[in-house]
């Protein structure tokens, strides 16, 4: 196989995006990772739902299926049991993986799928112009919630360490490398894999996650989870320490507390952990990186392996036999 | 087995040429059992039969209340068979309950077998009875034989260690010895049958067999009966038969077809009554390489069929009407993105939840018009429990050839009910073709062939053809995104166009009785039974009554204009409020008119033949 190129994963199609949009700078990362896994174009598939970022795959130049709103999931279910020699990516949005696809979502990553999802979180809905999702803030004003939406938000990466997931992860729409470094790590995942990447939509809901993308706020905002490494923030100025269940900002270094207290990110830790991470709340740091990766049993290789044994005991499927079988009798 | 040959029997026996019996009891006391066995033994002695399953919705209803009541139908005979008969000649009645919902049917003069230790009070009461009605008179119009066989099964079982629960629980083979005993059918096949089925239970296969024997002999020694019945054997074209049901017939049906085009067959699904035997028996076997996939729900279900269809395999989904509801947004996306997919709805009445394990055939429209925009998508319906086979095949082979999804009708009373079926020869069965693109040079994805329209199918890993399809409006040739107005208009028509062209495969259709004049009845679907039967009878009489039964019914064949123009009459049974009939009218502009019954049950030839005659006048 000659070697590809990004150039190779790119189409002729018009990108219909706002100009602005996060959604390009995630689509540069994806087609800088592609070719660099070493996999053939054709092995490739990218099922999206409904909204915005589901006209991913038109601009990727592999096989492609851009299908109904939140049903992607189960597109990919179907053609990973029956294809296992795919590679394939889901792409979907906040609001088509939440709120119409949740219950997909959630068996997707129970079942533990090899599928590797990029949820696009832009906190909003992009493609119906500007209501409320289920990742928006409470009190959210928008098109549909003038006086402030009186929901609850989900937080997508806690929704997945419930549901089983084996793989989870954010990283952020600029992040170039922090998101590629993500991609490489999902692609190489056996099992469902699941990054939320949190997306500015520059029309809707611009700004939604300034205080980490600004290079002012950034270093305090943002937690880099770094498997086997404590946590530190703030050019290591700040650490994460767990005083029981609770976690709490400490300082480091002079003065501060020695970074042996520190918490110790175990990506292969038990889920709560990352739960726990996941849930920290506005006064924290927002944990960026990979949550949770863990081998578990594969759901297409489940499937194989009972065929076989099932094969083995009750031999190849015959058809004749199946058709006479239990009483038969014969009219002369 | 120590059962005495029928024709060692002491008492004389009369010839029948047609019975049709009833077991009725609890949903506990096994009557689905006894009356299949029974069905077992009547195929073995070479009738023809149909039977007819009707089961309350109701796991375990409290036992001897009117919701719990639980029957099974047989018609059998030396003569074609074609509905599981309007009136059974007999009704066995294990309980008041299953007397006092069962009893408007039984024919007057007609057997009744009533088990005489279940007419207690409580029972009776729960019932709704003020007083016994085998006592009072009430039954006067029947041949009523009560047998205590509650007590006779008790005694049978003395001392065999079994719990007074698993003792009464084997009533039924007692109800089910004595019929075969009235009936002369063989003992055999039923006590293999219970060999297998108890293989691990010794305790009771051995209760069970001992019961059987109990009825059969009690049969023989009581001076209840005064002889036994003959049903002599039908002439039926040779061959190697089966009973099967119509869900078990599309099981085997849709792994034929992946068989015979060469496809890795896909089933996503989520249990619905009475859609699941379809689920339940592929997943039995994997061994065939078929996967099957118990869905999250029915928009997973079919969701997961289409990417199977769109990895290049044969993707199936199951379901019933409130399902098929839910799947039908992901079914139009088979359509625009122009894949193969088969949908089976095995239908039942509704609207909504509706009579979960009573049969409709209410949903046609839905299926014709249940999504949104010009979705057109070819629809068969099998007519009878064994063409549910060929007619998965048929499905297959549309889907494939023309590049679409197809659905298939089947309804609760196909889905269930049982007929005799000749064994196909697998050589006989001819080949699926099911060719995938592998040529890069000069592709398009959606160009087509020029007799099918079809597009080609290219599955994802093959090189050099990598494209995206999906929902939004394709171009005509290059499959990109297209909002142009014309070409909008062109693909919409050119997709109704691929369908309609699906007609130049069929065969001719074929009118039974005359080839024109007065009275044409057209049917479809399950219905087929007591259509035919209705109108042979009425011919039998004398009366100009032609039946044209339809398998496919989008497109409709290309021969109907012309058959239905040639009568001036034209009658359109449907156990529903007259959905084809609507279909007729606006293609055809046919006057149409409708004979239509929603009671959840099959039609009945009697009702339906005077329903015919009076349309005649
Ligand atoms: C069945 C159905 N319901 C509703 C819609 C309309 N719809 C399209 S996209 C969308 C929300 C998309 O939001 P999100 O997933 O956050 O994606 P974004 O556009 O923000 O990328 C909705 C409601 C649809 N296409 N289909
Ligand atoms: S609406 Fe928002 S999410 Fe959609 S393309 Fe425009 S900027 Fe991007």
């Amino acid at each position: 196989m000659s070697q590809l190129t990004r150039k190779d994963f790119q189409t002729n199609q018009e990108i219909r995006w706002c100009p602005g949009c996060g959604d390009y700078a995630i689509l540069a990362s994806m087609q800088k990772v592609l070719p660099e896994l070493g996999i053939a174009r054709e092995k490739v598939v990218f099922i999206s739902g409904i909204g915005c970022s589901s006209r991913f795959p038109y601009y990727m130049n592999t096989y492609g299926f851009h299908t109904i709103h939140g049903r992607a999931p189960a597109i990919a279910t179907g053609l990973k049991l029956t294809r296992p020699d795919l590679q394939v990516w889901v792409v979907t949005g906040d609001g088509d993986a939440l709120s119409i696809g949740g219950n997909h979502l959630i068996h997707v990553l129970r079942r533990n799928v090899d599928v590797k999802i990029l949820l696009f979180n832009n906190r909003i809905y992009g493609l119906t112009k500007g209501q409320y999702s289920p990742t928006s803030e409470a009190g959210k004003k928008a098109k549909s919630t003038p006086y402030g939406s009186i929901d609850a938000p989900f937080d997508p990466i806690r929704l997945a360490l419930g549901a089983g997931a084996s793989f989870v992860a954010r990283s952020i729409d600029v992040e170039a490398a922090h998101l590629q470094g993500v991609l490489h790590r999902m692609a190489s995942h056996r099992g469902a894999a699941l990054v939320e990447i949190f997306q500015n939509c520059n029309v809707f809901n611009d700004g939604a996650f300034v205080t980490l993308t600004e290079k002012a706020s950034k270093a305090r905002s943002q937690l880099h989870l770094e498997h086997g490494k404590p946590l530190v923030f703030e050019d290591g100025k700040k650490g994460i320490r767990l005083n029981g269940l609770e976690p709490e900002i400490v300082p480091v270094g002079d003065g501060g507390v020695p970074e042996s207290e520190l918490l110790v990110w175990d990506e292969k830790a038990q889920p709560a952990l990352a739960f726990l991470l996941a849930g920290m709340g506005p006064a924290f740091p927002t944990p960026i990186g990979i949550f949770r990766a863990e081998e578990r049993a594969v759901h297409h290789e489940l499937d194989e392996a009972l065929q076989r044994r099932v094969t083995e005991t009750l031999g190849d499927g015959d058809l004749e036999k199946l058709l006479g079988t239990g009483d038969t009798w014969t009219v002369p | 087995m120590g059962i005495p040959p029928p024709d060692s029997s002491t008492k004389p026996s009369r010839v029948l040429d047609t019975v049709t019996i009833r077991f009725c009891g609890d949903s506990g006391d096994g009557m689905q059992l006894s009356g299949g066995e029974f069905s077992r033994a009547s195929a073995f002695a070479g009738n023809d039969l149909r039977t007819f399953p009707d089961f309350p919705a109701e796991i375990r209803a409290p036992a001897g209340t009117l919701a719990g009541v639980s029957g099974f139908q047989i018609q059998f005979s030396s003569q074609p068979v074609y509905t599981p008969g309007d009136r059974p000649d007999v009704l066995v009645a294990m309980n008041p309950a299953a007397l006092r919902s069962n009893l408007a049917d039984l024919r007057p003069g007609g057997t009744l077998i009533v088990n005489t230790g279940a007419f207690v009070a409580g029972n009776l009461a729960k019932a709704g009875y003020l007083a016994n009605p085998i006592e009072d008179g009430s039954l006067d119009a029947f041949v009523v034989h009560g047998v205590d066989i509650s007590k006779l099964t008790e005694a049978a079982l003395h001392g065999s260690g079994l719990s007074t629960k698993e003792i009464a629980r084997s009533k039924n083979m007692f109800a089910l010895g004595l019929m075969l005993w009235l009936y002369q059918r063989p003992t055999e096949p039923i006590l293999r049958h219970l060999q297998q089925r108890f293989a691990k239970k010794p305790e009771i296969l051995a209760a069970n067999e001992k019961v059987l024997l109990a009825g059969h002999a009690f049969g023989e020694t009581a001076e209840l009966f005064a002889g036994t019945y003959v049903v002599p054997p039908a002439r039926i074209a040779p061959g190697r038969y089966r009973n099967v049901s119509g869900n078990q017939a599309l099981a085997m049906g849709l792994i034929a077809a992946a068989k015979l085009s060469g496809l890795k067959g896909f089933l996503g699904s989520y249990p619905i009554t009475p859609a699941s035997d379809i689920l339940h028996e592929l997943s039995r076997h994997k061994n065939f390489g078929f996967t099957t996939f118990q869905a999250e729900d029915e928009i997973a279900a079919v969701s997961s069929a289409i990417g199977a269809a769109f990895g290049g395999n044969l993707g199936i989904t199951t379901s019933s009407g409130p399902g098929i509801a839910l799947k039908q947004e992901a079914i139009n996306l088979a359509v625009m993105a122009e894949l193969p997919l088969l949908v089976i709805d095995v239908q039942r009445g509704g609207p909504s939840t509706g009579l979960p394990t009573k049969t409709e055939q209410a949903d046609l429209l839905q299926v014709l018009f249940g999504r949104n925009g010009e979705s057109p998508l070819p629809v068969i319906a099998p007519a009878t429990p064994s063409e549910c086979f060929n007619a998965a095949l048929e499905a297959v082979r549309i889907a494939v050839r023309y590049m679409t999804p197809v659905i298939l009708l089947s309804d609760g009373s196909l889905a269930n009910g049982q007929e005799p079926w000749k064994i196909p020869e697998i050589a006989d069965l001819k080949p699926i073709d099911a060719p995938k693109r592998t040529k890069a040079e000069g592709f398009l994805p959606y160009e087509r062939d020029n007799t099918t329209l079809a597009r080609s199918w290219v599955a994802p890993g093959t090189p050099g053809l990598e494209h995206r399809i999906g929902g939004l409006e394709k171009d005509f040739l290059t499959g990109s995104v297209s909002y142009d107005p014309e070409n909008h208009e062109k693909m919409v028509r050119v997709r109704a166009e691929k369908v309609r062209r699906v007609a130049q495969d069929y065969a001719p259709l074929e009118v039974e009785g005359p080839p024109d004049g007065r009275l044409l009845v057209v049917g479809w679907g399950s219905t087929y039974g007591a259509i035919r039967a209705a109108a042979a009878q009425l011919r039998s009489r004398g009366l100009p009554v032609s039946h044209v039964h339809l398998r496919n019914l989008n497109p409709l064949p290309m021969d109907l204009g012309g058959i239905l123009q040639r009568f001036e009459k034209v009658v359109v049974p449907e156990l529903n409020l007259g959905q084809l009939s609507i279909i007729l009218r606006a293609r055809y502009l046919v006057d149409a008119v409708g004979i239509n019954a929603v009671k959840g049950k099959p039609l009945q030839v009697g009702d339906l033949a005077a329903r015919i005659e009076e349309a005649l006048s």
